[in-house]
């Protein structure tokens, strides 16, 4: 291989490392910004293959997906002077590559900071205005829509924008917590006491109510079975009342008869008659009279 | 890029070990076969320049390749290079090819080739693997059947300011390959970031009965739709396929007040229950009892009916036997009557006119002694009494007494005794 062989070839690394130091790729997921000497000169790149000048010109690349800043759960207080445990997480993206640079020094770290410096602020003065009720359920949403609005505004300045802002965990302190708990305790047992007493409401009711309708239906039960009693004796009276109207004095004789009979019955009953009753005419006179 | 602990089962490439491009994932770094490759031509190229100059390592300069043998290598290379962008994609993932770092296709399950390192990289997705997250427990790791609650996540705060006991597991899969690995760092840790959000915002919004009770499927319901819809805000190329309440209870400091108010309920029900029992008891009681009192009724009825209808035929027929003969018929049916009571009861006859005599006559004796007789059910006793009061009347009625058997025969004879002494006088 002859000097000028070997010259070629060194000819030819130099121009192939030239070549590669002077491009660079972009990827899908991924801003870059393109210095020169220091300087910013161009952050708008798609992805995909650019060129740049090697040793005058440098790239940076930074992380174009969203971002999540999950912050550590923190003390707020409530209207009501309340500790509530809250635990948040910002979902955030590089806007603004030249502006992320500078403030940040393209330092994700540093933008959390920031961030949940930021969120913080805006949580404590966002509780500070409300109850607990009202941070729990009631303006949830409202709270994430205010606090990812303000931190958005403030994180343009470091071409950062918040997507979204949301709450997460809302805990009670644990002081507070036990009181709930003694609370749900009390709530549960007026429920338990208020369902037994309710069951001795209602069996009282339904017992009161079987014993009407047994009071009742004896009432009616006496009633029916005093008018067939009534039917029965009408009938036998107007029986009796019939027959017996066709001779009363042999009524009255042949009744008073079966009436002596039936009261004169054993030895207990004691007659006292004189002899000159019409039973005893032949006592003494044995010669009809 | 600090990786999270969740990667484990995140990694989208399931099969990681036999996928040759499974190291592009990084996106700059070449696969590890062709750094191989390089490593190898690199060994060449120092052979060839050691051959070249004459003064090489070993024996490797002297029989230096010619003309021939660089073409060859050159070609090998440019060979293997070019192999090297075949690639398979498993069934149930997809490919995203990229050209200098911006998108260029999405490929389907197959065998496929790709403009080899540097100029095109492909990155493998699973997008059919249902992935899963826990809020508020964890399986066990070695042992599915054990689970670990996490308090921390698990309890919430409920619209009623109640404390919740809650467990969720959200399944979900990609849905757009590109979304998933262009849009959001970490897609797999938002989305637990996002489950935890939205339940607890929706529980936040409920009331706890409703939570524990008749409000699962609709908290379910709201939570699938708020995270998807999150997601989407984010375009994160997830789509969740399905969010389950695994577990809803009060808390366990509060598990003994809530068991007793469910075993209130059940004494609620009980004390009904016992109540209609004892109404369903006593009713048909009362209703047996009247048919009873209509059935006596009845029978009263045509009892007196009958016994009307009887005692007016018997008289009916007596009293035409009368018509025909009444002097005869009247006299018998008296006399009969007076010897019938006659013969069973007690007699005493006073012949006033025959003798002025004061009569003592010991009635209420006589009735006394019948009725205290006859209670007492000792007869001989009362009448030893009776005769040692009765004086003078012992002797001769000593012999009636003795062969009575009876105190009421005896009665009687005494009486006849009684009566004879004195007609006697």
């Amino acid at each position: 291989m002859s000097q000028k062989q070997v010259f070629l070839l060194v000819v030819l690394i130099v121009v192939l490392l030239a070549g590669l130091n002077s491009v660079f790729t972009v990827s899908e997921w991924q801003r870059a910004a393109k210095f020169r000497l220091g300087e910013i000169i161009r952050t708008d790149y798609d992805p995909g293959l650019h060129f740049k000048m090697p040793l005058i010109n440098n790239v940076m690349k930074f992380d174009g997906r969203i971002l999540t800043l999950d912050a550590e759960p923190e003390r707020y207080l409530t209207k009501e002077k309340k500790n509530l445990i809250v635990d948040a997480f910002v979902k955030w993206k590089i806007e603004d590559v030249r502006q992320y640079y500078t403030t940040m020094s393209g330092d994700i770290s540093r933008a959390n900071l920031r961030l949940s410096q930021i969120i913080k602020d805006g949580l404590r003065s966002e509780f500070g205005k409300r109850t607990i009720q009202e941070v729990v359920s009631g303006e949830r949403k409202q709270i994430m829509n205010i606090l990812s609005v303000n931190a958005d505004k403030q994180a343009r300045a470091f071409g950062i924008s918040v997507i979204d802002v949301r709450l997460k965990r809302i805990d009670l302190a644990e002081d507070v917590s036990t009181s709930v708990y003694r609370r749900m305790e009390a709530e549960r047992k007026r429920v338990a006491n208020e369902l037994r007493a309710e069951g001795e409401e209602i069996a009282a009711g339904i017992k009161a109510e079987a014993d009407r309708e047994v009071t009742v239906i004896k009432a009616e039960a006496f009633r029916e079975a005093e008018q067939i009693r009534g039917e029965g004796d009408a009938v036998a009276a107007n029986t009796y009342a019939k027959t017996f109207d066709k001779d009363r004095e042999f009524y009255s004789f042949y009744r008073s008869l079966n009436a002596y009979k039936s009261t004169f019955k054993d030895e207990s009953d004691v007659i006292v008659f004189e002899p000159d009753t019409d039973f005893f005419k032949y006592f003494n006179q044995p010669e009809a009279k | 890029m600090k990786k999270p602990v969740k990667m484990a089962w995140n990694e989208p490439g399931g099969s990681k070990d036999d996928d040759p491009w499974g190291g592009s994932k990084g996106g700059q770094q070449g696969p590890p076969d062709l750094d191989e490759v390089v490593r190898k031509i690199q060994a060449k190229f120092g052979g060839i320049f050691g051959g070249g100059k004459g003064k090489g390592t070993g024996g490797g300069g002297t029989s230096g390749p010619g003309k021939y043998g660089i073409g060859l290598i050159v070609l090998i290379i440019v060979a293997v290079w070019g192999l090297s962008g075949f690639y398979i994609i498993d069934e149930g993932t997809r490919g995203v090819v990229l050209q200098f770092g911006k998108y260029n296709t999405t490929t389907q399950p197959g065998f496929h080739w790709h403009i080899p390192y540097p100029v095109q990289n492909v990155e493998v997705v699973n997008i059919e693997q249902v992935r899963t997250v826990e809020i508020g427990y964890r399986s066990g790791g070695t042992d599915q059947q054990t689970t670990r609650s996490i308090p921390r996540e698990a309890l919430m705060l409920t619209q009623d300011e109640n404390i919740v006991d809650v467990n969720f597991a959200i399944q979900y899969q990609v849905k757009d390959a590109k979304d998933y690995l262009f849009n959001v760092r970490d897609p797999d840790l938002t989305l637990g970031q996002v489950t935890e959000s939205a339940i607890r915002e929706i529980i936040g919004k409920s009331k706890m009965d409703f939570v524990l009770t008749e409000g699962r499927s609709e908290v379910v319901q709201r939570g699938e739709k708020l995270i998807q819809d999150i997601l989407d805000l984010y375009n994160s190329g997830l789509q969740v396929i399905s969010l389950n309440m695994q577990d809803a209870q009060p808390p366990e400091q509060v598990q003994a007040a809530f068991s007793d108010a469910v075993k209130a309920r059940e004494d609620r029900q009980r004390s009904i229950n016992e109540a209609e029992a004892y109404s369903n008891s006593v009713i048909p009681r009362a209703r047996g009892a009247r048919s009873r009192m209509l059935e006596e009724a009845k029978g009263y009825k045509q009892q007196v009916i009958e016994k009307a209808e009887g005692e007016t035929s018997r008289f009916q027929q007596v009293l035409d036997e009368y018509e025909k003969a009444p002097e005869v018929t009247r006299e018998r049916l008296y006399l009969d009557t007076i010897e019938e009571v006659m013969n069973k009861t007690s007699k005493v006859m006073l012949d006033v006119k025959q003798g002025g005599n004061i009569l003592f006559l010991p009635l209420d004796r006589l009735l006394q002694g019948t009725n205290m007789s006859l209670p007492l059910g000792t007869g001989q006793q009362s009448d030893d009494r009776q005769s040692s009061g009765s004086g003078q009347s012992q002797q001769q009625s000593n012999q009636g007494s003795r062969n009575s058997g009876s105190s009421d025969q005896s009665l009687s004879d005494r009486a006849r005794a009684l009566l004879r002494s004195r007609e006697i006088r």
